[in-house]
């Protein structure tokens, strides 16, 4: 664990509160599946809360996040309102799409979150596009394009790897190594094992790998290539290890992995472990963080109640935004 | 007005765009230092640079994405894939995301991009290089599809895809491109959604898009040897589809064959033959008739691929035996 005496009291409070109120949200979601609120799939982020709320920290709003479809933390790390976000995954009018995204998809364009992508590597040329967008118009800005290590196997990696790095590109590429595509081990899917990282030298991108599990490292990874990226250097990647403690979806019996290796990776639990060096540190008190936990109670029931208490969508939006004019043709 | 060939109409399309938005550029497989593979953007990388003109690796699902990308933070690029065939590459980016980001968002991302690309066989390039896949992205929701057939509606449409806040395919005929044509000097769109009557007649109504309209033509005046008045429709977009300027003509001819150059299972002239039936069943002398490219891989061998693609020869032996012309 990186010691924590550069941040701030305000930081670590922020991070606190934005790693828990990720956690408390998926919990939250997994209840509201069970009682069918929540319909479709549901992949739930817990245990990997340090990679968004580390990584997207550092972001500034003109900066863009793509993400793929585990994608309530990158959303809630990015600013979402949980009330929007809650209700998106009921299916509200008052979602963040108005119902018609789901837990997938979940946008919202005013914090250049641009999704929420389901369909394995989707949002990387997009991200990719978006770098290129950037950078034709001369914005000071940057794209973090987040995905798993199931992507990493798909074509559109290696294009988005080669395109970013010819064309030289504000991204950062940010794999999220949670050591299973759906169920189906790293080791048994990437030839080259689980140290992906090395994939980026041959596209020449500078590229690191770190403990996903870790607030503090991942911030201190993401600083490093943000300067890189910013100075106008191209592409880096950085993998982060991490784990989720959930199966791939609500609809995931865990059938291919050992309880015993969910607890060894729950001894490393991001939040836990921010939470001990913080005490340790003297940058938060017991007091402080049971307020945190308080409020955070708070959001998650409001969010709930929101949810619930909104209204479906009428059925007459559903050829809305369709196109961008409303035709019958 | 000017004469024009349709590979000139839409480079001066292009041109026109890049010069009045900045936001315009061309990215895509052998657009510059090539030329174009049809020689479309030739001379363009020496008048707008690099930048603008962007080479690609032979990378389609990237460079789509890319595109998607892009237009997503205010530009409007123009993809091109070099043909129709290799969109197949790029299926996901266009069908899983450049058509269902604005609907998945409620409105909140917009995807205003071109796809240019070519379509449709005769060259003897055989079965992986001679597809029509167009029909099959009209039928997704959130893309517009557009077929141009004139130099006119090349350009006239070509204009309007670029005033289109949503993902437009818009696909060439590979052998269309020296066709020629009247040009107005003034400026004109072509509207999508709005078939062209190229030929008035009371006898048959004759539908067709892309090179089939040209073919629909041919077999229009063969049947004007024999003293039977065709009417020719060229739907010019497949997506918005003008099926009431179609509907309107059978209510008068009382006869309708739909010709397509895909395959004739699953095409997209079944699509206008089932509306035609939906919409003028009564004023219907008999079936709606069908003419299309045989249910084969496309032979390379001339006389086989000939024998593939619907002529006029077949559209007219169709409209014989379906109607007794």
């Amino acid at each position: 664990m990186k010691a924590a005496v550069n941040l701030e009291k305000t930081e670590v409070a922020e991070f606190y509160r934005r790693m828990l109120l990720i956690r408390r949200f998926e919990e939250a979601s997994a209840r509201l599946y069970m009682q069918s609120l929540i319909g479709g799939f549901l992949h739930l982020y817990i245990g990997e809360e340090a990679v968004a709320v580390g990584a997207i920290s550092l972001l500034e709003p003109q900066d863009y996040v793509i993400t793929h479809y585990r994608d309530h933390g990158h959303a809630l790390a990015r600013g979402m309102d949980p009330k929007a976000c809650m209700a998106e995954l009921c299916g509200r009018a008052t979602g963040a799409s108005g119902g018609k995204g789901g837990s997938m998809h979940l946008f919202d364009a005013s914090r250049h979150f641009m999704g929420g992508h389901a369909i394995v590597g989707g949002q990387l040329p997009i991200g990719v596009g978006i770098g290129l967008g950037i950078k034709m118009q001369g914005k000071n800005a940057a794209v973090m394009i987040f995905f798993g290590d199931g992507a990493v196997n798909e074509g559109e990696f290696h294009e988005s790897m080669n395109l970013a790095s010819l064309w030289k590109l504000p991204v950062v590429f940010f794999l999220e190594n949670n050591l299973y595509g759906m169920g189906t081990h790293v080791d048994k899917t990437h030839a080259a094992g689980r140290d992906i990282y090395n994939s980026a030298e041959y596209y020449k991108i500078p590229a690191v790998q770190i403990d996903g599990m870790d607030l503090l490292e991942v911030r201190e990874a993401t600083t490093e290539a943000l300067r890189r990226v910013r100075a106008g250097n191209g592409p880096v990647f950085i993998e982060a290890m991490t784990y989720r403690y959930r199966g791939h979806s609500m609809a995931d019996p865990v059938k291919y992995r050992e309880n015993s290796e969910v607890e060894e990776w729950r001894i490393n639990d991001p939040i836990d472990r921010f939470k001990a060096l913080a005490l340790e540190e003297g940058l938060i008190t017991t007091e402080e963080m049971e307020a945190i936990q308080k409020e955070v109670a708070e959001v998650i029931a409001e969010a709930i109640d929101y949810a619930k208490e909104s209204p479906f969508p009428e059925l007459e939006v559903i050829h809305n935004n369709v196109y961008a004019h409303r035709t019958s043709k | 007005m000017a004469e024009i060939v349709i590979r000139d109409a839409i480079a001066n399309g292009l041109r026109e765009a890049l010069e009045a938005d900045e936001r315009v550029f061309l990215m895509g497989e052998d657009i510059g230092a090539y030329d174009g593979a049809y020689a479309v953007t030739r001379g363009f990388l020496d008048s707008y640079g690099p930048e603008r003109i962007r080479d690609a690796p032979i990378a389609e699902s990237g460079f789509v994405g890319a595109g998607i990308g892009a237009a997503l933070t205010g530009m409007r690029p123009v993809v091109e894939i070099m043909t129709i065939n290799f969109s197949l590459l790029a299926m996901d980016q266009i069908i899983n995301h450049a058509a269902k980001l604005r609907y998945m968002s409620n409105g909140q991302l917009s995807v205003p991009m071109i796809i240019r690309t070519v379509t449709g066989g005769g060259g003897q390039l055989a079965a992986t290089h001679s597809q029509s896949f167009e029909g099959w992205y009209a039928s997704v929701p959130g893309l517009r599809v557009a077929v141009p057939a004139t130099p006119y509606d090349a350009l006239g449409l070509l204009r309007a895809s670029f005033k289109q806040q949503d993902p437009v395919i818009f696909a060439e005929h590979s052998l269309l491109y020296g066709v020629r044509g009247d040009v107005p000097d003034e400026y004109y769109e072509v509207p999508f959604g709005s078939a062209a009557v190229r030929r008035h007649g009371a006898d048959v109504t004759i539908v067709g898009y892309s090179r089939m309209a040209r073919v629909a033509l041919e077999a229009a005046d063969r049947l004007a040897q024999k003293g039977r008045e065709a009417e020719v429709i060229d739907l010019r977009t497949l997506s918005p589809l003008d099926i009431e300027t179609v509907v309107e003509s059978v209510r008068k001819t009382n006869k309708a064959v739909v010709v397509e150059e895909t395959w004739r299972t699953g095409g997209f002239a079944g699509e206008v033959a089932s509306a035609i039936q939906e919409e003028a069943f009564d004023y219907l002398d008999g079936p709606v008739a069908r003419v299309g490219g045989l249910d084969v891989p496309t032979p390379y061998s001339l006389p086989l691929e000939q024998a593939t693609i619907p002529d006029a020869a077949r559209v007219v032996g169709q409209i014989e035996s379906s109607f007794g012309l």
